[in-house]
């Protein structure tokens, strides 16, 4: 029995059809993540998910139970927003134990929620204050307090990190998987950064246009993207894609043979035109191979970026460490055929 | 720089000179005696300063054929603006908190039509407006003076309170909704208590519009349930041997206080919640 179950679920608002049939399934305890650029409907889907908006047709069912018809409050679900909405005349105490009074829990079964609440999320002394003399991290915490003081059987997030600043953002994310590991709630999490989704996601559904590009874990979709969209929109910095056409013994771009792999052959058949990718760490410079030379560097630390002017395009390598070479040097680029990703050159689908 | 601020100084102070110079001759007017206008320095301050002028205007002044002062009247105003600037203020609250926050089909309709209220000249609804208040039975009575207060202030109350619902998030509705609460409970829980700075505007507001209104007053009124404004009118009209300048100036100021107190004790409030989304989510 899944623990969420949406089938062909549609939303249309007058003649702009919002979501075009979206179908997923995961079990109790999986951390669900809805990813894709804003506008791709992740975000109808979660106020669909939580009751805020009704879909056009389709079914939802939590738990085993079909709630397509029934109010938010009857769902038996938490979320945390994008700006909190923490309650601004109530203290942070009255704040996580609101729903519980919303629903007749007696005052001591109150406190002692509140209780547990604040010793997981570290904010039992915060407790007396009012949302405004809190800062953004601690604002953040208490809405999932809030959340988490029903033990929900979904718990919904939308975009929870992205008022916060770049620093405070990986502390949270990272204790939001622990909370997550902690107490095993079954989770959807919208988002529209890549590293969240890979980081968190126990399955990611990407979004593209009201319609799912690709549901899968997230190794599923960074080592095979279904569409090029995908291939694209995971992994930073983004994959580098080649327009090549078919020849007679296998691809070539502007004159250049691309090397492949005898199942990526195989399964050429059905097209002309094709996208040709290689994610940026798969590229290493080598003795023998593409020539170019290098146009830009960024170096992060821990690794370099290097963004290199070839026959085909300027193309981005991901190296370990420091590069020791200049901008302008002559660099040969090598790679393995079996990492190569391609995709069909109009439809973008996978082939192979 | 100095002659500058100095001149900017001289400026400011005739200009309020020339705004307050009324109120003055008003006020010393009111506490002269007769002999003592008729001398004519009309600026020159009281040598006898006497509330007689002002008992006059309070308890026996004429007004057309009663000779019982302004009191009674006062007492109209205050029985008739209370209830109407609760329930046009309360009324505005929901119809506000309806209009912004739980949409419906139309609703935007609902509020463009609300907004003719506001432009509409208030000389439009006097005929059909006495037709529906003789149908209610109320014509000619306090009641139906609040009844049309109401009426004639709810636009204004929706459109005050609509505008500073558009500044409370939507998120803060739809927590409260997954929390478990309902309409009205949001509202109380949540939304009332935001509210201070706007429900102080509408107050003020109203109860200067009703306070200061005549032509309603005039119109609606019966003999005995004349709003103060109304009374003020027939006394400086009623014609007598002499025009007591003073019983006149006096009843004036007695009308027009409550609006003055009501200004000087919550004026920042009206500033404040005019000016703001003063609230910090």
């Amino acid at each position: 029995m899944g623990a969420l179950s949406i089938r062909n679920v549609r939303k249309t608002y007058g003649h702009a059809e919002v979501l075009k049939g979206i179908d997923i399934e995961i079990e109790a305890g999986e951390f669900l993540i809805l990813v894709g650029p804003s506008g791709c409907g992740k975000s109808t889907l979660l106020s669909l998910i939580a009751g805020l908006d009704a879909p056009t047709s389709g079914a939802i069912h939590i738990g085993g139970r079909d709630v397509t018809g029934v109010p938010s409050r009857d769902r038996d679900i938490a979320m945390v927003f994008q700006s909190y909405a923490l309650y601004p005349n109530m203290n942070v105490a009255r704040n996580i134990a609101f729903g519980l009074e919303m629903r007749g829990v007696p005052r001591a079964e109150r406190e002692a929620a509140v209780q547990r609440v604040a010793a997981m999320l570290q904010i039992g002394h915060l407790l007396d204050r009012k949302p405004g003399q809190l800062s953004g991290g601690q604002r953040q915490r208490v809405a999932m307090g809030r959340a988490l003081a029903r033990n929900p059987a979904l718990f919904l997030f939308d975009e929870p990190l992205s008022n916060l600043d770049a620093k405070l953002r990986v502390e949270m994310r990272a204790e939001i998987k622990l909370l997550h590991q902690r107490t095993r709630t079954t989770t959807v999490y919208v988002t529209h950064d890549q590293i969240e989704a890979m980081t968190l996601g126990d399955r990611i559904a990407v979004m593209k246009d009201g319609a799912i590009e690709q549901f899968g874990t997230p190794d599923d979709i960074y080592s095979r993207p279904a569409t090029r969209f995908v291939a694209e929109f995971i992994g930073s910095p983004a994959m580098n894609l080649i327009t090549a056409r078919r020849t007679a013994d296998g691809l070539a771009a502007d004159g250049i043979a691309l090397p492949l792999s005898e199942a990526h052959r195989e399964g050429l058949a059905a097209t002309d035109e094709v996208a040709y990718g290689l994610r940026p760490e798969h590229l290493g410079f080598g003795d023998d191979g593409l020539p170019g030379t290098l146009a830009v560097l960024e170096p992060t630390g821990p690794e370099t970026y290097a963004l290199v002017e070839t026959a085909l395009g300027l193309l981005t390598v991901r190296v370990a460490g420091r590069l020791g070479l200049g901008v302008g040097e002559p660099v040969k680029l090598c790679w393995n055929s079996d990492a190569v990703h391609l995709f069909h050159g109009r439809s973008g689908a996978r082939l192979v | 720089m100095r002659w500058r601020r100095l001149l900017l100084w001289a400026a400011l102070i005739v200009f309020a000179a020339v705004f307050l110079m009324p109120l003055y001759v008003m006020l010393t007017t009111s506490l002269k005696d007769m002999a003592e206008i008729r001398a004519g320095n009309l600026l020159a301050l009281p040598q006898a300063p006497t509330f007689a002028a002002w008992q006059k205007a309070w308890q026996s002044a004429c007004t057309g054929t009663n000779c019982g002062g302004l009191a009674p009247f006062f007492g109209n105003s205050v029985v008739m603006v209370v209830p109407a600037v609760l329930v046009s203020t309360a009324i505005g609250a929901i119809n506000g908190y309806v209009l912004s926050k739980w949409r419906f089909r139309g609703s935007e309709l609902v509020f463009g039509l609300l907004l003719f209220g506001v432009f509409m000249p208030m000389q439009v609804v006097l005929l059909p407006m006495s037709q529906v208040l003789g149908w209610l039975g109320i014509a000619s009575s306090i009641t139906g003076l609040v009844v049309v207060h109401v009426l004639a202030g709810m636009p204004s109350t929706t459109l005050f309170f609509r505008n500073y619902y558009a500044g409370l998030p939507d998120e803060l509705i739809k927590a409260a909704m997954l929390d478990g609460a309902g309409f009205w409970r949001i509202f109380a829980r949540i939304v009332l208590p935001l509210l201070t700075p706007i429900i102080m505007v509408a107050l003020i507001w109203q109860f200067t519009q009703i306070w200061n209104d005549f032509l309603y007053g005039v119109v609606f009124s019966g003999l005995d349930s004349k709003p103060v404004t109304v009374a003020l009118n027939n006394l400086a009209n009623t014609s007598s041997a002499v025009k007591e300048y003073n019983v006149d100036m006096a009843a004036a100021l007695i009308a027009a206080l409550p609006t003055l107190a009501v200004y000087v004790i919550a004026g920042r409030y009206f500033l404040r919640g005019l000016t703001a989304g003063a609230v910090k989510f």
